[in-house]
């Protein structure tokens, strides 16, 4: 019963939906009110249907309910309740019912949030909104219904895939998942503008908040999907440059290339058509992601060729939205104009660079992420593009947009002087080459090394934040009043962009560290066995078998310890999950603040001794700290009051803004 | 600087750096393309004698030996027509076992075994890698229809 209550909701969800996207752009269109008005009703109603799917699909993974297809792929009897609800997103269908709950919730958000603006155009954002709900529930309902029953009914689910059993992935997909659909607002925010022709400065304002909003879930999304890799696949890595976490890296970088042009865009009218391109580049590559993730296509060209019903309808859909979007830009943007003038080296300028090099950046991934996929299609010739490619291509990009992070936020709108541009940071340039040839000194004594490359990068982290530091003094400095006064009246969203910044720099200090200067081992030992690894100790204690709730394990004993001190214990597993009979490394890791110490068990090797491996990475830390301080520095940006005060002050300001940043429209 | 030199210049500096990515890029697939061939291939001497690329297909059952030291490890890769033997020194993944897909990168040794860098099974125990099946396809094919000219 609960199932089919949920397929009678989506049913409904989808009627809602199709009223959500028509008549409130048809009442935008026409200048009709009462159409205008059913807009947020809509809205509301069309997400209490989904969230009811939802709630009916949980229901049935809590309940065992393995008459239901779905569920009995993916759950078990054994399964902790937690790991039962988490598995509503741990296979294909149930993770588009998620994607379209996360987009009716954004929906909602907007409806909820946006009373101060026209109604006609958030009639506009919210249908278009409505429209993108459309395509999911089709999909949903004709070809990836969650609700499938299975006749007859399984006694025993399949339990869900050993690997997603762990509590990173339980918060993992719906973080992730709230950043892809939050680029869905600054998407319909653009649609919505360009429909009604008036893209200005006030509609940058606007969408702003929520395009930072959906950056900060998608930048912790894929913090937590990198975490996920590192100490649960136990290769001791986090980051392999694979499809996958492709997917959900293209749209952070043209997000952020967005975010920036937003900014120039509501500070001084510059790059209107840009921004609108790059609301639409981002959300298509959100889809992209979704695409290539959820259609199979990356397990195996071939498959989806064979059982093409889904890939089919998810890339028609994603050819629709963006051919769709780009068409409407072609025929509308020659109306936005490029909007004010500025010089060859300005904040402008400076930002348009940072932009362009995120973009290309982007790009690059892209093409390493999709070559592979064309070329099995076209010539059948089976070729990866791995680390290296990523790592000798996006690096070199990447390098200017750091070094211009720092320069920006110092530049002036409109013209920047070069001396003053360099009589500003030349002590940040001083202290960062000093900084960079000093940081390998926080490694122990024989480890440390100043290789040419990670000596660059070194220099890069802290031009990051020294540029940071030294634009907060100058700023502080040149204001009135006492530091603490001053300090608390800039706006949160110069802080956020500081700490965003300084972020970077965190994450590159780690990255380099921990790649660079990582120790590493892969060796058998015996039972009471020492081994020395970077000026660590790690004593093989013993190993026992233990068991949890849906799986058997050994358990072994680490002791690791330096100069004879104790450090940490550490207790990898090697487990094999009841259901499947499925085997699974759990590393262990003990966290520090200059050094992770990362164990992870092979296999028996004899009486008594194990295969293992041992990492000593630097640092390591501190690429989870730079991606926090990154998303901090987001959410403080979101949250700036200037979005939430004043908005009735604003709005005339708006209006006037509109007339001054129109001036090309009669050319 | 006039309007026009400006936007020049700012068009240019645009296009310099598309062009420098593409460079990088071009460049970059071209050293780092990694290529698949399958024992069938391998046999024919079709795979390359210098340089790496990665092979697949099952590991041969009973075909997996290991060293004393617990990480040296041998083994075969067939599609079932043609087989090529691999020595690799590390952990193995937790889903390699004898008679599953398995993809390994590394490259060919002068007297025709295969020196692996790396090996990769996948997380999920029904999961064959598609490389893996597609050697395997090949393989079959090339053997059930003798009549077809060489195989794709």
């Amino acid at each position: 019963m609960i199932p089919e209550i949920g397929v009678f909701s989506l049913v409904l969800a989808l009627l809602v939906a199709v009223v959500q996207g028509s008549l409130p752009l048809a009442g935008a269109h026409w200048g009709v009110a009462g159409w205008i008005r059913l807009a947020r009703p809509a809205a509301f109603g069309q997400f209490i249907f989904a969230a009811i799917a939802l709630a009916c699909l949980a229901w049935s993974f809590l309940d065992n309910d393995f008459s239901v297809l779905y569920v009995a792929s993916n759950s078990h009897a054994d399964l902790p309740a937690a790991y039962r609800f988490a598995a509503v997103w741990g296979g294909h269908e149930g993770s588009m019912l998620l994607w379209l709950c996360l987009l009716s919730a954004w929906t909602v958000a907007v409806a909820l949030f946006s009373r101060q603006l026209p109604e006609a155009y958030v009639a506009r954002v919210l249908a278009v909104m409505g429209w993108l709900s459309v395509g999911f529930l089709l999909f949903l309902l004709f070809l990836s219904n969650p609700f499938t029953r299975l006749m007859p009914p399984a006694l025993q689910g399949r339990d869900l895939n050993p690997l997603l059993q762990d509590p990173g992935m339980v918060v993992h997909p719906p973080v992730l998942y709230m950043g892809y659909v939050g680029f869905s607002v600054a998407f319909a925010f653009a649609i919505a503008a360009l429909l009604s022709g008036e893209l200005n400065a006030a509609w940058a304002r606007w969408s702003r908040p929520w395009t930072v909003a959906a950056w900060v879930f998608l930048t912790l999304g894929i913090l937590m999907g990198s975490a996920w890799a590192y100490y649960v696949l136990g290769w001791g890595g986090w980051w392999f440059w694979d499809p996958v976490e492709n997917a959900s890296f293209m749209p952070w970088l043209v997000g952020t290339a967005l975010i920036h042009s937003l900014a120039v865009t509501e500070q001084r009218g510059a790059f209107r058509s840009w921004t609108v391109l790059l609301a639409i580049c981002t959300f298509s590559l959100s889809l992209l992601g979704t695409f290539l993730v959820r259609s199979g296509v990356l397990t195996s060209v071939h498959a989806f060729a064979v059982d093409p019903g889904r890939g089919l309808f998810i890339l028609a859909f994603m050819v629709a939205v963006v051919g769709g979007s780009l068409l409407l830009f072609g025929w509308r943007a020659p109306r936005i104009g490029l909007g004010g003038r500025f010089g060859l080296l300005s904040r402008e300028s400076l930002l348009l660079s940072n932009n362009v090099v995120l973009t290309v950046a982007a790009m690059s991934v892209l093409i390493g992420t999709l070559y592979p996929l064309a070329l099995d299609v076209l010539s059948g010739q089976k070729i990866s593009v791995g680390p290296p490619y990523f790592e000798a291509v996006f690096v070199p990009i990447m390098v200017p947009a750091i070094f211009l992070m720092g320069v920006g936020p110092i530049a002036r709108w409109k013209h920047a002087p070069l001396p003053e541009l360099a009589r500003r940071l030349r002590w940040a340039l001083a202290a960062s080459c000093v900084a960079a040839l000093l940081l390998p000194f926080t490694l122990p004594a024989g480890q440390r090394g100043w290789p040419a490359m990670s000596t660059f990068a070194l220099l890069l982290a802290a031009w990051a934040v020294a540029s940071a530091v030294a634009h907060a003094w100058q700023r502080l400095r040149g204001a009135p009043g006492g530091w603490l006064e001053r300090a608390r009246r800039q706006p949160s969203g110069w802080y956020g962009m500081l700490f965003a910044h300084a972020g970077i720099g965190v994450f590159i200090f780690g990255a380099t560290m921990a790649n660079s200067f990582e120790s590493r081992q892969e060796l058998r030992l015996n039972l009471g066995e020492q081994v020395a690894l970077a000026g660590f100790e790690f004593r093989f204690e013993g190993i026992a078998p233990a068991s949890g709730p849906n799986y058997d394990a050994q358990r072994a004993t680490v002791q690791v310890t330096r100069h004879g001190q104790a450090v940490a214990t550490l207790h990898p597993e090697k487990r094999v999950y009841r259901a499947q009979q499925m085997p699974l490394s759990q590393a262990a890791i003990d966290v520090g603040l200059t050094r992770d110490l990362f164990v992870a068990l092979g296999e028996p090797a004899g009486d008594a001794a194990w295969t293992m491996r041992l990492h000593v990475k630097p640092f390591m830390a501190w690429i989870w700290a730079g991606c926090l301080l990154m998303a901090f520095g987001g959410l403080l940006a979101a949250t700036d009051r200037r979005y939430r005060l004043g908005m009735a002050a604003r709005k005339t300001r708006a209006i006037g803004a509109t007339a001054a940043l129109r001036p090309q429209e009669g050319a | 600087m006039k309007p026009r030199t400006r936007r020049l210049a700012i068009i240019g500096s645009g296009l310099l750096a598309f062009g420098i990515a593409a460079l990088l890029v071009l460049n970059a697939l071209r050293s780092n393309l990694v290529f698949f061939f399958s024992p069938s291939q391998v046999a024919a001497s079709a795979a390359p004698r210098h340089g790496a690329f990665r092979i697949g297909g099952l590991v041969e059952t009973g075909s997996v030996q290991r060293g004393h030291d617990g990480l040296t490890v041998r083994f075969v890769v067939t599609d079932m027509a043609q087989r090529v033997p691999v020595s690799y020194r590390g952990l193995l993944p937790d889903l390699f076992r004898e008679g599953k897909g398995v993809v390994v990168a590394g490259r060919l040794l002068p007297d025709g075994s295969f020196e692996a860098t790396q090996v990769l099974a996948k997380h999920d125990e029904n999961y064959m890698p598609p490389e893996a099946a597609a050697a395997l396809e090949q393989a079959r094919q090339a053997h059930t229809a003798p009549t077809l000219e060489a195989p794709q």
